[in-house]
């Protein structure tokens, strides 16, 4: 397939940007605060971050809030009655700036959404994002997307992938989707014909550490193991890990009520807590942490490339950077892989 | 488009007593419209909810050939029964489902079924043990064996009479040694032990078997001993559930969602689970 590549001169992303903004589209776009890099609505140009390795927390929760109402209610006199929430007010968002791991991310979390049942929430979400991926030229220790299918100008999921061509230069634009030439078509002039737009030199090097098949292979014969004791033995079971990363997609379902008005909530939510599967009845099918840490690596790198046809996991080593008792999952997975069974 | 989370309104038409902390409700739609469009069979779940206090996951424990409403029974144990028990007949909760698989009554035809409950988990069976006997004439022998800690811990209790009173079905009911009343005229002993006692043939039997685990753990044995394979026994698991349709993450059992693979399981399925339920 032949992609749609244009050139943009570097100085051309603000005036996108202004024309987004004049098109009543809400931008989303990193911000660094209190030493966190996060998404927040954009208000001007100047004032997005550049030059990160990548942000704090995914762009996650721009499809799947951390705390998103999915529905009303209201106390009558014999029970309640209860409201649907209005999903026409969605605004069209514009993801700016999340990396090629992220973007590869939304197709994994959406397979969660969709399987079976269709979630219309998740999708109405969705539908209304445009995502502006920034491809990598820099990595640090923590990233293995080459060693789970990605790499730092992988094109999957995004509707227009950028990469700049050099430290000040200009940035190729791939327009990937009829999203992404919606975008091209409210901003013509800014998206040049090109012949050079080659990008891979101007990607970091991120070396392959592992092989993600041959990790599912292996994880198929090694539920028994001693090794998720061994890992999981600094776990707090703090959830952070869970809280960042892109294509965690656990939920708890809440009520919040004020008087005679209320509603129900879903929010993040994760497998490491203890609390997480514990029965009414006090038993609780996944007791102890080693057995929550496995269900975390199981799930993405076992569970769901046999139900979904997809791995729960993009590379980002953000649930690396974030563990507070510094548990890497690169680590733990190259010791799986070189572990005997 | 469909919102996968909002619930019908249901108004509570009965409440019976069964056991101490332990409640039936009688459900009818608000919305007759909802009525009609709804169908489920035996074996699926639902989740129920009262105003403000969230959701709960239990099993329909009325019979899809009885129409127009559904039965939930619960004990009071967390924050959801417990508001749920607060209601009255005549209030409105919600309700949202059929979730999960179903027993496949349709494949029985023919066969004995033996039902074994214990405690609180005769309530997922009753929805199949109605089922079976209002098509009474597709099945040869039926046997209920049921048993709970104490003669008051017993549900169903008007049913149970019924049950024992009928020819076409061998009724057993026991409780725990100790959990005898002065006028209690059932067997004494745990369930798997009564089980051995009585002894039922395997032979073009389905025994569908649902208890706690300790139960459950117990009584398997006993019915291989009995000659049952693993393809004859089934169960209905219960693991925490939020979503009841493969979304949230919480009920898996390995690879495996209670919510959607199950809740039914034969035994042989079970035995390819890991020990995570």
């Amino acid at each position: 397939m032949n992609i749609d590549k244009r050139l943009i001169r570097k100085n051309s992303l603000e005036k996108l940007f202004d024309i987004l903004k004049q098109n009543s589209k809400t931008i989303y776009a990193p911000f660094s605060k209190n030493g966190k890099i996060t998404f927040r609505t954009a208000e001007n140009f100047t004032a997005i971050l550049n030059g990160y390795i990548q942000t704090t927390e995914s762009s996650k929760d721009i499809t799947f809030p951390r705390v998103e109402k999915i529905l009303d209610f209201s106390k009558s006199s014999e029970g309640m009655s209860v409201k649907g929430i209005d999903l026409q007010n969605i605004p069209e968002v514009v993801l700016w700036g999340l990396r090629p791991c992220d973007a590869a991310g939304i197709g994994e979390l959406s397979s969660i959404f969709n399987w079976d049942y269709k979630d219309e929430i998740y999708n109405n979400r969705l539908s209304r994002v445009t995502v502006f991926a920034f491809s990598c030229n820099k990595s640090d220790e923590y990233c293995f997307c080459t060693s789970v299918g990605g790499n730092p100008g992988n094109t999957v999921g995004s509707d227009i992938l950028f990469t700049r061509l050099g430290e000040e230069g200009d940035f190729l634009a791939e327009i990937l989707t009829d999203k992404g030439q919606t975008v091209v078509a409210i901003a013509p002039d800014l998206f040049e014909s090109s012949d050079i737009l080659q990008k891979e030199k101007y990607l970091a090097d991120v070396p392959v550490r592992f092989n993600h098949v041959e990790i599912k292979e292996k994880l198929d014969r090694f539920f028994e193991s001693e090794e998720w004791i061994k890992q999981s033995l600094r776990c707090l079971g703090c959830g952070a890990c869970a809280y960042v990363c892109p294509t965690c997609a656990c939920f708890d379902i809440q009520d919040e009520a004020h008087g005679k008005k209320g509603s129900r909530v879903r929010c993040w939510d994760s497998c490491g807590f203890s609390h997480f599967t514990l029965h009414t009845s006090g038993h609780n099918p996944r007791n102890v942490q080693s057995q929550r840490w496995r269900q975390r690596i199981m799930h993405k790198f076992s569970y769901m490339p046999d139900r979904l046809s997809v791995y729960g996991c993009t590379g980002c080593g953000r649930c690396s950077r974030a563990c507070p008792a510094d548990m890497n999952i690169l680590e733990h997975l190259i010791s799986i892989k070189e572990v005997t069974v | 488009m469909d919102n996968l989370y909002m619930p019908y309104l249901m108004r509570i038409e009965r409440i019976t007593y069964e056991a101490p902390g332990v409640k039936t409700f009688m459900l009818k739609f608000v919305d007759e419209a909802d009525q009609d469009k709804f169908s489920y069979k035996a074996g699926q779940f639902g989740e129920y909810s009262v105003y403000g206090s969230g959701e709960s996951t239990f099993c329909i424990a009325s019979s899809p050939t009885r129409k127009g409403y559904i039965e939930c029974t619960f004990r009071q144990t967390g924050k959801v029964t417990n508001a749920l028990s607060g209601c009255e007949e005549g209030n409105i909760i919600g309700f949202r489902g059929p979730y999960g698989n179903v027993f496949p009554i349709d494949e029985w035809s023919g066969k004995n079924l033996l039902f074994i409950a214990g405690g609180i988990a005769l309530p997922p069976m009753r929805c199949v043990i109605w089922n079976a006997l209002d098509l009474r004439d597709n099945f040869r022998e039926v046997t209920i064996i049921y048993g709970a800690r104490t003669v008051k811990d017993l549900v169903y209790k008007e049913e149970l009479k019924d049950w024992e009173n009928r020819k076409d079905i061998k009724l057993v009911t026991t409780v725990d040694p100790g959990g005898e009343s002065p006028d209690w005229r059932g067997e004494v002993g745990f369930v798997p032990t009564i089980v051995e006692k009585i002894a039922p043939s395997s032979k073009n039997t389905i025994a569908i078997v649902c208890g706690p685990p300790v139960m459950i753990k117990y009584t398997f044995p006993v019915l291989a001993k009995l000659g049952f394979s693993d393809d004859s026994i089934f169960t209905t698991l219960e693991n925490r559930m939020k979503c009841g349709f493969g979304k949230c993450g919480r009920c898996n059992v390995g690879k495996v969602y209670v919510c959607k693979d199950g809740p039914v399981f034969t035994l042989a399925q079970l035995k390819e689970l890991p020990d995570e339920y």
